[in-house]
């Protein structure tokens, strides 16, 4: 119960295990850790340590979640706070990073594969195998009408410029990288991010 | 960021944001950080409290950055060269400049061709009839082995320092005064506050973010701030620098990674279809030194570029085929930026396209010209957390989309991801520092991350292959994919791909062992171009070696007390904080100055409060530059042949001016919007008259949203439910419009109604013997969401670039405003 830790020697521990349960801090936990959490009602939370997703600043946020991991218990995200350890943002939160849970919860997250057939007026729901392999064919077909592999002047271009990306900034590092290495290996040219908008 | 890499090296934030609590001096000006980067503008408030720093803001809006800055000055959008052009000759011409740190650090001393020059608004080589530049005379004077000439007393006529003072010498107080509108003892108390930084012991920093760049002369405007810090000396310095705020929290990653149509990762280039030959290809990119033993660091090129096709195609990449260069898709174009994509695509000349979290049809310019050609297309892919207006551009929403659904044929895929929350992995935010985290909940219903629903496809497009065949498909079928559920590559396998491995053990010169087969590399001097190193991105290099993941470090202490948290996640390039820091110290290796010192020679290398951003065993007396990136080893006001439109900034109007020309260049059409800008001939067609559309519009953010996003969270939609215009009060007067009336404000290419916001925050202009009235135009709301129903605010704007990037120019368009 007396155990003293410092709040970074806390969170380096709790960064082993990528969350931190907040019931682990009972007895084990540096005094400002315990001011900064609200007991009772996020007592038993899951802590997962992440980041605000909108602008560049890359506030850390706290990110509480129910369940503790077990088979069947679905975690859920019910509370949303700043990381008071994040050197840049010290806690804080703007008014964007503070409505960050409802982004997470937003009525207008997509949960399904969908598809408007040509000309109709609504969503179709499909499973997953059928969307991922009905865009490969129609990539696979426009790539084999329109790949070009030596320009007029007998160059070796290997470029395919009738279908185009646009990639995500708010997409992770691993997700662009492996956009990037996909898209080239295709012979993609048509490729950008929100960079130029 | 095209215009900071050919002034120092790098397209990134120099400096990062908890340094700006050392600045002494805040200027922003081309961004509204207490608005779009709330928490980050912390650092400026602290740097006024404990610093005794004074903030300056030049926006044509009071903004709720000017509420809290020390001084104010109104400024017509699109003019900002002009005012900094101004107090770049203002600098000059008092002999306020940073002559040791200009002497040393700069290309202020070399010398230029003689055939360069500069003519009515136009530099030499301009070819009016295809609006290119030949740029052949862009370039210094070489001796016979290749290495500029110089001066270092700065009088030859042609040097740097001369023709650049000459070339700014046109931009007078009364000529800024004119063409900003911005009253002179405005713009001459903000020039003094500036100067008042020459000083070793005083820094000053900008803030810039999309305000700078959404101009079609906007990689120019950001160069001119680029040299204006070089005069003053502010660069490599605790508080100085120029920092780009980057507008989205991973744009900063995604150019990192390449994510652009013409470049690889790290800010490799894909080559021109007329590279043919793999050795020239490398040769032309392996940039020499142009001073005598510069470190410039790009020599290594070919390293990074071996490590990079090795990470992709593993054993197939040998040295016997060039390490696969011919599989590389080679440009036909320069860009393939989204302006000439939807273009291409209004033309029928796109088949499908993908938008992954990117919301196209909200985003881009001119909203109709988007819509009719995603109409033509055959397929569309929207991989998205969130609905979106691109991805229901075929579903008729009244007058805020009217379009005829019957008669659209694309075919839309709508592909449920996850968000932030609900994945691991990285973000690198304007600091360059590489963020990890972690997944805290599941995603809803059947949304998977967005690297599965990528594997998803490219797996089955491989099979295809495979079993029919097809057009050349080595490189597809040849992709080095070494991850252990190949339908879901984990992002800790990609994160360590990208760090990047040795294949085979790894020697240095001396045949010191550095890195054992197998093991991660632990920085680029580790890569090799022997095809014994696989990297994915080399200035990722050091990110995830073999002591694990350094992204999660979290030791945020500050030994030295200067905000320097070199223990907290990772930074590229090798954890350096502060770019250029090098310069941060005198020639002889002595801070400037001790409060602004970052790194310094102890005698045998290089030490400080950050990681020296310079071969920390290269003594002072070696005198190489701190521009460790540029060929010169030096800072460069001239960017030789690296812009389009000139190696010197130049004041050109908006492609939609409120006046009839271009002050600097009454008589001289070609000079009046930048010549070397691309523009299509429908979208010409689209821009209107200021005899049509009077006045100057601008686009901005709010606290409150983040773009088209937040329509659609309940809290932010509660905070700003209602789209808005801002107009000046003397307009509104003029215009018999009252607070809360409702308008229309119309372009060439469109309108939208809001509700009127009457302000005394923007101001007329008097600019070249006009009024000019400017109003302010919030880029959020939408159809969608939880907000009240909106036009979208890009059906007005223009579809013109950065002549450099293709950035629209959202910031500087013509209106008019109707009461309804
Ligand atoms: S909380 Fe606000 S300031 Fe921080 S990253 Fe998010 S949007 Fe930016």
């Amino acid at each position: 119960m007396t155990l003293k830790v410092t709040r970074r020697q806390f969170f380096k521990l709790g960064a082993v295990g990528m969350a931190t349960s907040s019931m682990a801090m009972m007895g084990f936990a540096p005094e400002p850790a315990v001011a900064s959490i609200r007991h009772f009602k996020l007592t038993g939370a899951k802590i997962t340590r992440s980041n605000c997703t909108y602008c560049s600043v890359g506030c850390g946020v706290l990110l509480y979640s129910r369940g503790d991991g077990a088979i069947n218990s679905i975690d859920n995200i019910y509370h949303v706070e700043g990381d008071p350890d994040h050197p840049v943002s010290r806690g804080s939160l703007c008014p964007k990073g503070a409505g960050l849970l409802d982004y997470i919860q937003s009525e207008s997250r997509l949960k399904y594969p969908q598809v408007r057939e040509p000309g109709t007026h609504e969503w179709k729901r499909i499973s997953w195998d059928e969307a991922l392999t009905r865009i490969a064919r129609h990539m696979k077909d426009d790539r084999d009408a329109n790949f070009v592999d030596q320009d007029a002047e007998g160059n070796t271009i290997n470029q395919w410029t009738t279908t185009g990306m646009l990639a995500a900034s708010a997409s992770t590092n691993e997700t662009a990288y492996l956009s990037q290495k996909i898209a080239r290996s295709l012979g993609m040219v048509v490729l950008d991010n929100q960079a130029r908008v | 960021m095209a215009g900071l890499a050919p002034t120092f090296g790098r397209g990134a934030m120099t400096n990062h944001w908890v340094d700006i609590r050392n600045a002494d001096l805040i200027l922003v000006m081309g961004g509204n950080a207490a608005e779009a980067h709330p928490v980050g503008f912390r650092w400026v408030m602290e740097a006024k409290e404990h610093n005794d720093a004074r903030l300056v803001v030049v926006d044509p809006r009071f903004n709720r950055t000017a509420a809290v800055a020390d001084y104010y000055a109104e400024i017509r959008t699109g003019t900002d060269i002009a005012f900094l052009g101004g107090l770049i000759s203002y600098l000059i011409e008092t002999d306020q400049i940073h002559h040791e740190y200009v002497r040393a650090y700069t290309d202020a001393s070399l010398i230029v061709r003689e055939e360069f020059g500069f003519e009515d608004g136009l530099f030499t080589g301009y070819d009016a009839e295809n609006g290119e530049y030949d740029k052949e005379t862009w370039q210094y004077e070489y001796s016979d082995e290749g290495h500029a000439l110089r001066d270092d007393t700065l009088q030859h006529p042609r040097c740097v320092f001369q023709l650049m003072r000459a070339h700014f010498s046109r931009y007078t107080l009364d000529v800024v005064s004119s063409v900003c509108g911005t009253p002179r003892d405005k713009i001459q108390h903000v020039w003094d506050m500036v100067a008042a930084t020459v000083v070793d012991d005083k820094t000053m920093t900008i803030l810039y973010a999309l305000g700078w760049t959404q101009h079609s002369i906007g990689s120019q405007i950001i160069r001119t701030a680029a040299m204006l810090q070089l005069l003053l000396g502010n660069m490599g310095m605790r508080g100085g620098g120029v920092n780009a705020l980057r507008g989205h929290s991973n744009i900063q990653g995604l150019t990192d990674l390449g994510l652009l149509s013409d470049l690889l990762p790290g800010y490799m280039t894909l080559p021109e279809a007329d590279e043919q030959d793999y050795e020239a290809y490398i040769l032309d990119r392996s940039r020499p030194d142009l001073l005598p033993g510069e470190v410039s660091y790009w020599r290594y090129y070919e390293r990074f570029h071996v490590s990079l096709m090795k990470a992709w195609f593993g054993d197939a990449a040998t040295e016997a085929n060039n390490w696969c260069y011919d599989w590389l898709p080679k440009l036909s174009e320069t860009l393939y930026d989204v302006i000439h994509t939807f273009e291409r695509m209004s033309h029928g000349e796109i088949t499908g396209y993908i938008c992954q979290g990117f919301n196209p049809l909200a985003a881009f310019p001119h909203k109709a010209k988007t819509s009719a050609a995603l109409s033509r297309l055959k397929y569309l892919v929207v991989i998205d957390p969130l609905r979106t207006e691109t991805a229901e551009f075929w579903k008729n929403h009244g007058e805020f989309n009217d379009v005829n659904t019957a008669e659209i044929d694309t075919e839309v895929f709508r592909l449920p991801t996850t968000c932030f929350a609900e994945e691991d992995g990285t973000i690198v935010n304007s600091s360059r520092w590489l963020q990890w985290f972690w997944a805290a909940a599941p995603p809803p219903g059947e949304a998977l991350p967005d690297t599965a629903i990528l594997a998803g496809i490219f797996l089955r497009i491989q099979q295809m292959y495979r079993n029919e065949g097809g057009a050349f498909s080595d490189a597809l079928l040849n992709l080095s994919w070494p991850y252990r559920y190949p339908a879901e590559p984990s992002p800790n396998e990609l994160a360590r791909e990208y760090n990047g491995w040795a294949l085979e053990d790894v020697y240095d010169e001396q045949r010191n062992l550095v890195c054992r087969a197998g093991e991660q590399v632990e920085d680029f001097g580790m890569l090799r171009a022997d095809g014994s190193t696989a990297s994915g991105c080399w200035i990722f290099a050091g990110c995830w070696t073999d002591e694990g993941n350094q992204m999660i470090r979290r030791d945020n202490s500050d030994p030295y007390g200067v905000g320097q948290t070199l223990g907290w996640a990772w930074s590229w390039p090798a954890n350096r904080r502060i770019l250029y820091n090098r310069a941060s110290a005198r020639p002889d290796g002595t801070p400037w100055s001790e409060r602004k010192a970052v790194v310094w020679w102890n005698g045998n290398r290089w030490v400080g409060n950050d990681v020296p951003d310079f071969p920390v065993e290269s003594a002072p007396t070696v005198a190489q530059g701190p521009f460790i990136m540029n060929q010169t080893g030096r800072g460069q006001f001239f960017a030789r042949d690296r812009m389009v439109e000139g190696p010197f900034p130049e004041h050109y109007e908006p492609f939609e001016t409120p006046i009839a020309n271009n002050p600097m260049h009454p008589s001289n059409p070609l000079a009046k919007n930048n010549p070397g800008a691309r523009v299509f001939e429908q979208d010409r067609a689209n821009f209107g008259s200021f005899e049509e559309f009077p006045y100057a519009a601008t686009t901005y953010r709010l606290t409150e949203h983040f773009h088209y996003w937040t329509m659609h969270n309940r809290l932010n939609a509660i905070a700003q439910p209602e789209k808005f215009v801002e107009i000046g009060e003397s307009l509104a007067n003029e215009l018999g419009i009252a607070k809360g009336d409702r308008v229309r404000v119309s372009s060439k290419r469109g309108y939208i109604e809001a509700v009127a916001v009457v302000t005394k925050r923007i101001r007329p202009l008097q600019v070249a013997g006009r009024t000019v009235h400017q109003i302010g135009i919030p880029l959020h709301w939408g159809y969608l969401g939880e907000t009240k129903r909106a036009h979208l605010t890009n059906t007005l704007t223009p579809s013109v670039g950065d002549a450099n990037t293709q950035t629209p120019e959202f910031k500087s368009f013509l209106v008019r405003v109707d009461k309804l």
